[in-house]
């Protein structure tokens, strides 16, 4: 018998000793759950609720529309004194800053990126509840290692992909990409609980919101 | 190996679910420590504060709970089906699944596949499931080195220590104590090196940073596995885990068949759940989701290897079986005063506090962990804490209950077992009652203040820690036929 037949042999006979359990239906409850899976809150108050969250986590977050947001960047780049960033290949390079060397990623190596300084990436939704921002690898963000290994994270979130809660972020992403959920920048506690920001990750990570017309 | 209605629990001789000293002992020995107790009376009061300012925050917290619970129970129900449709979604996708009925045989897996790629090193995830059934040792004996990244695990590693607690594994480490293990251990390390805890972080990130640019082999465990979507999912606060889950070219996951959950809408649950529970924040720094293999992203081998080592003998229990929706928050932990005064290490298992006295008896067979159940004050703090209210007070008296039914069968009979049955004789009919009453008032000679203090031994071992009190002059059969005569049926 091979470890997979034994150990499903074993679910199988441990719940058949307790027939008197009542199983309910695999395909889940059919009346609506009892906490929140919508919100009704408006996009300003969204956009408010996830700049206070993205603050707490000593991120700074800086607002504009879409026809600001090339000198947005460069202003954040300029305000953390970045002169090295990597993108991802598919970063619109109209919006790159002028005096910042902003390299496309073909397939750098894990030591290669560690000599960046800095990643631009977009993002796919943010939760306001908790300030947090979610990357799939869609067009703009790149592989996961390219927001990982620089120590500055700058990124950039469209207020149409704020929601307030988690079930509503679950709601829109795609489980198959690999997904990476940022809440501020890399922390431990582990020392007597004393909360140390930067760690492994990025140390800084700052976030622009651009209003779309 | 004790057996539940016949189902194989995790082997002894292998990973750490059993201390060398029954409870009452590792407890005393910890109780000594002072140091110890100032640390964990610290790191606990500060983490509760935290959670109960964030659970508070959201009105919906206990529909939260309640379905958090609702999701496991049917989790378990269909446990079967849920693993398999695992398995078929993550393969679909690239990845490898492995089974493993026990501790060796996830070791053996686990070896292999390391030994398959020709590296010598590994970077690992915080990963408690790892630790229950031994890997690093496993993996030493094959000539591989394991590297733990999560920071307290580091700690705990460079100090040739035993974690305490499943979030802050080094909880009963202050800063002056983990400056000398850096010092001390960590090669290359600055001599200067203060005890901040910023600069401890600093230290661990420089150590480490080359490894995680070079490694070839990651290891993690699971916080959660959707069976709709075959998609696992770590959750972590330092990076390292991101780390470890992106940067190598194989990744060897291994997770507990109970980890996983139904659906991806199930996750929404779990996700607001669990960091409010455990660090007390709003949500943990990083979290990270894959599904199988993405060409270009991350890892090219992806492996799932998925343990029972006595989960299925735990699920065997129908009442015992909650203990397996437990999701490793430590809200339990933080809030019991048996584990705020004697730490993790007392309970000798990786699974302390109030869930790993549940827990560890249910997974080795309670002969082999007997004295945890009994390690409660049956406060239902714990009960009150957990994030998908598991009913921990219920479940140790059910596990009492249970080691005495099964000790009841041994032979001989114990010395317990020797006293209830001689006092259900005794009480079974009034004359023999009254003659062992008579008797229980020899216990009064010699004795002053109302309390026996010591009695010898075996019944030394209730009057060690409790004065029993001394019985009465007179009994209250004794007192009705003075006072009423011999009369039994007068009102």
């Amino acid at each position: 018998m091979t470890a997979r037949e034994e150990v499903l042999g074993r679910i199988r006979r441990a719940l058949g000793a307790s027939p008197d359990q009542v199983h309910p239906a695999p395909s889940g409850d059919a009346a609506a759950p009892g906490y929140r899976t919508r919100s009704t809150a408006g996009i300003a108050d969204l956009v408010s609720l996830l700049t206070n969250r993205l603050s707490d986590y000593g991120s700074s977050v800086r607002r504009c529309t879409a026809a600001q947001l090339a000198s947005a960047i460069a202003a954040a780049l300029a305000g953390r004194g970045i002169t090295r960033a990597v993108v991802a290949p598919d970063f619109d390079p109209s919006l790159l800053p002028i005096g910042v060397e902003c390299v496309p990623d073909h397939d750098f190596t894990a030591q290669e990126l560690d000599a960046f300084d800095a990643v631009i990436t977009t993002a796919t939704v943010a939760i306001a509840e908790t300030g947090t921002i979610i990357l799939d690898g869609s067009a703009g963000q790149g592989r996961r290692a390219l927001s990982l290994v620089p120590d500055y994270h700058l990124c950039i979130v469209l207020e149409g992909q704020v929601v307030s809660l988690v079930p509503e972020a679950l709601a829109r992403l795609a489980p198959q990409r690999p997904l990476t959920w940022i809440s501020g920048p890399s922390a431990t506690s582990d020392i007597e609980l004393d909360r140390v920001e930067g760690v492994h990750g990025p140390r800084r990570m700052d976030v622009i919101v651009v209003s779309e017309p | 190996m004790t057996t539940f209605l016949g189902m194989p629990t995790a082997p002894r001789g292998v990973g750490h679910l059993r201390g060398d000293d029954p409870f009452p002992v590792a407890a005393r020995r910890s109780l000594a420590d002072a140091q110890l107790r100032r640390n964990l009376a610290k790191a606990t009061a500060t983490i509760r504060a935290k959670r109960a300012k964030v659970t508070a925050e959201l009105p919906d917290w206990e529909e939260l709970r309640a379905a958090g619970r609702a999701i496991k129970t049917r989790t378990m129900a269909h446990l079967d089906r849920y693993l398999e449709q695992l398995e078929a979604e993550f393969t679909s996708r690239g990845g490898i699944v492995h089974w493993a009925a026990d501790a060796h045989e996830a070791n053996l897996i686990a070896v292999d596949l390391v030994r398959a790629t020709g590296a010598t090193e590994v970077v690992k995830v915080k990963s408690i499931v790892t630790d229950e059934i031994g890997l690093n040792e496993a993996l030493a004996d094959a000539g591989i080195s394991a590297i733990e990244t999560d920071l307290a695990e580091l700690i705990v590693q460079l100090g040739h220590d035993r974690p305490s607690h499943f979030l802050v594994p080094a909880i009963h480490r202050n800063r002056a104590e983990i400056r000398d293990i850096f010092l001390r251990q960590m090669d290359g390390v600055d001599p200067g090196l203060t005890d901040r805890p910023a600069d401890l972080a600093g230290a661990a990130r420089r150590y480490l940073r080359q490894k995680f640019l070079t490694a070839r082999v990651g290891v993690s465990g699971a916080n959660f596995a959707v069976a709709e979507t075959g998609t696992l999912c770590v959750v972590e606060s330092e990076g390292n885990g991101r780390m470890c889950l992106t940067l190598p070219d194989t990744l060897i996951t291994i997770m507990g068949i109970e980890k996983v959950i139904p659906t991806w809408t199930d996750l929404g649950v779990f996700l607001q759940l669990l960091p409010r529970s455990a660090t007390g924040e709003r949500m943990n720094p990083y979290t990270s989701m894959w599904t199988g293999v993405t060409p270009g992203d991350g890892p090219r081998q992806v492996h799932l290897i998925l343990l029972d080592n006595g989960r299925t003998a735990a699920l065997a229990d129908s009442v015992g079986r909650q203990a397996l929706h437990c999701i490793r928050c430590s809200a339990c932990l933080n809030v019991c005063p048996v584990y705020e005064r004697v730490g993790g290490h007392a309970y000798g298992s990786v699974y302390p506090g109030p869930i790993g006295a549940v827990l560890s008896p249910m997974l080795t067979g309670i002969e082999d962990n007997a004295s945890l159940p009994y390690a409660s004050s049956l406060c239902g703090a714990c009960y009150e804490a957990c994030p998908v209210q598991i009913d921990i007070p219920e479940l140790l008296v059910h596990l009492r209950a249970r080691h005495v039914d099964e000790a009841r069968r041994r032979w001989p009979p114990g010395l317990e077992a020797i006293t209830m049955s001689t006092a259900a004789w005794a009480m079974a009919d009034p004359a023999r009652f009254r003659s062992a009453q008579s008797l229980g008032r020899l216990g009064r000679v010699g004795r002053r203040r109302g309390v026996i203090g010591r009695l010898p031994p075996p019944l030394a071992a209730w009057t060690r820690a409790r004065d029993a009190p001394v019985p009465p002059a007179e009994t209250f059969r004794h007192w009705w036929s003075r006072t009423h005569g011999d009369a039994h049926d007068r009102p």
